[in-house]
């Protein structure tokens, strides 16, 4: 064998002998962290849902429980598929946390999650992901301010149909200056998230759903 | 490594030398990051920490390493030990996990980390290479916090808002309101990225005044021409 040739199968096995022992660090971290990294993702999915149900209690898993919502849902809701978490109590639906994307924020999709009870209610919205302009669309975020909680305890009734709009356009929804598309496009997905509670009354909260 | 070569890594690292201020490096993520103390100095201590092993562990190996297949290795052992960052954020702190982001996977790529790897760690033993990562890492960690501490109190007139990512929810309340929180104020260019650009301008031209003072008082004659006030 020449010694060029000696010299890179030399290299290689060098390169191979290191990267054995990284793969073997990081495949040890990952065994080690793996049990708390589920955990962590587990609570902080159930920490939002218990979020956007304030006051419901429920001693089921939502998360275990969550029913697949049919595809003209979905795509009601602006996404490819879509989840609804039920929370019940002593088996009986209490109230349901439906997933929800307003595709046209004003940059890009906006995912939240709607809190819905048994009369068809707004208990509580929550953005879960947004790429809005911090600082002017961002308060959409109930963590920056208390916009959000307008939507408390509105349905498709009340306020009607063609209140379902900001103020500016004659609706009955508040929003800041300097940001209108965002708000506009969360009414937007918060309405069509009830319109699928509403649709599906049976499947969601089972037969003796009140009316 | 005695007492003074430690002393001289120190110093060279956190100030003459400093990453993100003299030489420049790694300002994706200082620019990006420091839009809030917590953030800024959270991904610093987390490159500090990776400084300091992946210092430690390329002086370890120097010997073994033929020196055509430097850049490789390294970045291998780099990315291996961001990666394990990475998972630990994940299961320790993860709030913080979750706003860091990509930037924690990034550092494999902040060039600050490669070259005190190859212009450092790979001649020197393994303790004053660890010592000069952890510094280095500290030193940027600083640049950091300053930027984040400017574009924090412009954009929102506030100090250590976020602190309950790291510390839970306890640690809300210990945001400092510089500016009252309900007098609404905020300033958006600073948290923009342009902000980081103009805090970044600024901190670079305080230290150069700073240098330049001190080189003027070491240039100025050892007996004052005249007394100044104390």
């Amino acid at each position: 064998m020449s010694s060029a040739a000696r010299s890179s199968l030399r290299g290689a096995l060098t390169l191979l002998v290191f990267a054995l022992i990284c793969t073997a660090l990081m495949s040890v971290t990952w065994l080690l962290t793996r049990a708390r990294v589920a955990d962590n993702e587990q609570a902080a999915r159930l920490a939002l849902l218990g979020e956007a149900l304030p006051g419901i209690h429920y001693d089921n898993d939502p998360v275990a429980d969550a029913i697949t919502l049919p595809a003209d849902a979905a795509a009601q809701l602006g996404q490819a598929t879509a989840q609804a978490y039920p929370a019940q109590r002593l088996g009986v639906t209490q109230a349901v946390v439906i997933e929800a994307t307003a595709p046209d924020g004003y940059a890009g999709a906006i995912r939240l999650l709607v809190g819905v009870g048994r009369d068809g209610r707004v208990l509580a919205l929550r953005v879960i992901g947004h790429k809005e302009t911090p600082g002017l669309g961002d308060y959409i975020e109930a963590t920056k301010s208390a916009w959000s909680a307008q939507f408390t305890g509105a349905s498709l009734q009340s306020p009607p149909e063609s209140q379902w709009a900001l103020t500016k356009d004659g609706g009955r929804f508040d929003y800041m200056a300097g940001a209108t598309i965002t708000p506009r496009a969360v009414v937007r997905a918060v309405k069509a998230a009830l319109a699928v509670v509403a649709a599906r009354r049976v499947m969601l909260f089972g037969e003796e759903g009140e009316r | 490594m005695n007492r003074s070569e430690a002393r001289e890594i120190a110093s060279n690292a956190l100030w003459k030398q400093n990453a993100g201020l003299v030489q420049l490096l790694g300002l994706c993520p200082v620019l990006v990051i420091s839009s809030n103390i917590v953030n800024a100095v959270s991904l610093g201590l987390a490159t500090s920490m990776v400084m300091l092993l992946s210092g430690m562990a390329v002086a370890a190996v120097r010997d073994f390493v033929p020196n055509e297949l430097r850049s490789p290795i390294f970045i291998l052992i780099i990315a291996a030990l961001v990666t394990m960052v990475d998972l630990l954020f994940n299961a320790y702190a993860h709030g913080l996990y979750l706003v860091l982001g990509i930037f924690i996977p990034l550092i494999t790529t902040n060039c600050i980390v490669l070259a005190r790897a190859e212009a450092f760690a790979s001649r020197q033993p393994v303790l004053a290479a660890g010592w000069d990562g952890l510094m280095m890492g500290l030193g940027l960690t600083g640049v950091l916090a300053g930027l984040g501490a400017i574009r924090e109190l412009a954009a929102r007139g506030t100090l250590f808002s976020n602190l309950d990512l790291v510390f839970g929810p306890v640690a809300r309340a210990w945001t400092i309101h510089v500016i009252p929180a309900d007098a609404g104020y905020q300033f958006l260019l600073a948290s923009l990225p342009p902000g980081a650009f103009f805090g970044l301008a600024l901190l670079i031209t305080g230290k150069k005044l700073l240098d330049r003072r001190a080189e003027r008082r070491a240039a100025a004659p050892s007996v004052p021409l005249h007394t100044e006030p104390a």
